[in-house]
């Protein structure tokens, strides 16, 4: 199998009040060509800052370790200037707040243009380039909507605009942090068909950050997920979903409503969410577990194999999956 | 409780005016949860930031309790506090710079009535532990926080000074589903106990119907159907809702 981009131990520390505080700490899986992996996970468990390290926006003085391949190259090896050119044309990233991430001062068609003006485009192919842009996102009569600033889009608009902003380079790799929260249904449904699209098309690999289950089911080819910096599991989607091989990606699948019929709402988990900050021991998830033992309590769990591509950080994912 | 009669509201000046919000009617009644959905850009959030007076409609009546709420400046102290808001991209409504006990700490200054009596910092680690969030957050910035931390945070300062009418725009999609079920229980319980109403604006039609009594269809600036939330949901009248139904995706689990 090809990879495109190989996640490898990664380790993100951030400057913290009380010293460095590692908000991703030994992180790996691996992305092929034309495939999607969809990466899903607590809220605060470090999968904003997996993205971030892989396109080189993490905050001051964060401190890295592990490595990140790219085509073989080694991005956290890799000078400035190699990386800064591997941002947007390689790798592009959707953020996951297109309003702070968005100039307030600038027209979101000169935004989603600039990185092809750098690239000493000519004024009308961007011009071209731009409309298509914002008409296969679904950006209705892009020519008027162009010369919009972003306060004058609404939420999904300014998403869409995310979007056509990161695809304008034609990356290889594109990284989507929650890139279909503001979208309804039908947008949303356009949005990953494009993105299919273009993946058959162009060989484009991408990271779908998600907290809809719905949606990483439906495009994600592995999933990998996050529980306080640490990978609970990784593995096929469909294997993964049907039969979580970690609690708590169990809870996270018991969780999600159907939309058809009315669900109860799910019990939530017992205690609060963990913070790197305030790292329970052995087993993070311990104190929340619904079969955590003693051991899980002094002993973290390695990520280990536990069937065909699966990987687990789960000293009884047998009792799961049997 | 909350009445909205014939809104209209327009954007752009001269020829590039064009009408965002057209005639919507909607109520949401004491202890009750009005869901609206629809199309991206159909006027959702215009209709909410009509609602907390932040924009200006052209016509129509915006009515709390029978009175009119008018624009935010010239609402009274008690007013502002009873109807509050959580927006759609958190990050961007939160000073990166200041600190999580700071942001509720404003809150409670603007409406002293709302603090706790006792402890603050009780109150606080309270009011966190509520929306999931670890006493160890309140030191930390706003922008320290990932996406799903702030939105946790906006929650938080809606609800610190006991609002009587909560809107919600997209207020919970930036969590996982297991804070998320944990944030709707919250609502639900506050809802219970001390008469919350709540306008609740969301894509994800599944989280919809857990927690509204009623949905509120919009598309292009326009109501297209209204009625109790598991009709809307299992026998769509509209074509459009029609189309979002069919459009949507389940998660199907393993029996
Ligand atoms: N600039 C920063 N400085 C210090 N800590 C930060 C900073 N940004 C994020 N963090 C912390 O790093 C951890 C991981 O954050 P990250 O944004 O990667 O989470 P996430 O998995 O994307 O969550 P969400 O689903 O809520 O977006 C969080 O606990 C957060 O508090
Ligand atoms: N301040 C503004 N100036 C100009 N146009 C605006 C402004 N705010 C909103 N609009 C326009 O009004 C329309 C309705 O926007 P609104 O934000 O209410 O939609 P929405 O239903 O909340 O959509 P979404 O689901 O994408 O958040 C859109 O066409 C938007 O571009
Ligand atoms: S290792 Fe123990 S606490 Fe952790 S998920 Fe497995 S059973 Fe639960
Ligand atoms: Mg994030
Ligand atoms: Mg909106």
């Amino acid at each position: 199998m090809t990879v495109s981009l190989e996640v490898a131990g990664l380790v993100v520390d951030l400057p913290g009040r009380d010293g460095p505080v590692r908000v991703v700490d030994e992180v790996s899986f691996d992305i092929a060509p034309a495939t999607t992996v969809g990466l899903i996970g607590e809220s605060g468990s470090g999968k904003t800052m997996t993205a971030n390290a892989v396109i080189d926006l993490l905050p001051d003085g964060a401190r890295t370790g592990g490595a990140l391949r790219w085509q073989g190259e080694d991005l956290l090896q890799v000078s400035a200037s190699r990386r800064r050119r591997v941002r947007g044309h390689e790798i592009a990233m959707i953020f996951q707040d297109p309003l702070a991430a968005l100039n307030p001062t600038q027209t979101v068609g000169r935004q989603v243009g600039e990185i092809l003006r750098r690239a000493g485009r000519p004024s009308d192919e961007v011009r071209r380039r731009v409309l298509e842009l914002l008409d296969r996102t679904g950006i209705p009569e892009p020519a008027t909507r162009s010369r919009n600033y972003p306060h004058e889009f609404s939420g999904g608009m300014r998403q869409r605009a995310m979007i056509a902003l990161a695809l304008a380079g034609s990356p290889a790799l594109l990284l989507a942090d929650e890139p279909t929260t503001a979208l309804d249904v039908t947008v949303q449904a356009r949005i990953l068909r494009l993105l299919r699209d273009i993946q058959e098309d162009e060989g484009l690999a991408m990271l779908l950050v998600s907290h809809d289950l719905r949606v990483v089911n439906h495009v994600a080819h592995q999933v990998v997920v996050m529980y306080a910096g640490r990978v609970a599991e990784r593995g096929p989607t469909a294997a993964l979903l049907s039969k979580p091989a970690h609690p708590y990606t169990r809870a996270l699948v018991d969780s999600v409503p159907a939309v058809r019929t009315r669900t109860a709402l799910a019990h939530p988990l017992p205690g609060t969410p963990a913070t790197p900050a305030n790292r329970p021991s052995g087993c993070a998830f311990h104190p929340r577990c619904p079969i955590a033992r003693e051991l899980c309590r002094t002993e973290q769990p390695a990520v280990r194999e536990v069937g065909a591509g699966r990987w687990t950080a789960c000293h009884f994912a047998e009792e799961l999956v049997g | 409780m909350l009445e909205v009669r014939d809104l209209d509201v327009s954007f752009g000046r001269a020829r590039r005016r064009f009408k965002a919000v057209d005639g919507v009617s909607l109520t949401v009644g004491p202890d009750e949860t009005l869901g609206l959905v629809g199309e991206s850009g159909s006027g959702k959030t215009t209709v909410a930031r009509v609602v907390v007076g932040l924009v200006k409609p052209d016509s129509g009546d915006v009515l709390f309790d029978g009175k009119p709420l008018g624009p935010v400046g010239r609402r009274p102290a008690s007013l502002q506090r009873a109807v509050q808001m959580v927006f759609q991209d958190p990050r961007s409504s939160l000073n990166p710079r200041m600190t999580v006990s700071a942001v509720i700490d404003e809150a409670w200054r603007t409406h002293p009535e709302s603090a706790p009596t006792g402890d603050r910092t009780a109150g606080l680690h309270q009011l966190l532990d509520d929306v999931g969030l670890d006493a160890t957050v309140a030191r930390h910035r706003a922008g320290e926080l990932s996406g799903g931390q702030c939105q946790r945070v906006s929650i938080a300062r809606a609800l610190a000074v006991k609002p009587r009418l909560l809107v919600c725009d997209e207020a919970v999609s930036a969590l996982d589903v297991s804070v998320q079920s944990q944030i709707l229980r919250l609502l639900v319980d506050l809802q219970q106990r001390h008469h919350l109403s709540m306008l609740f604006i969301s894509h994800d039609l599944g989280v919809v119907h857990q927690i509204a009594d009623r949905i509120a269809v919009m598309r292009r600036g326009v109501l297209v159907e209204e009625g109790v939330a598991t009709d809307v949901l299992s026998d769509p009248q509209h074509e459009y809702t029609r189309s979002l139904l069919d459009a949507a995706l389940e998660l199907t689990k393993e029996s």
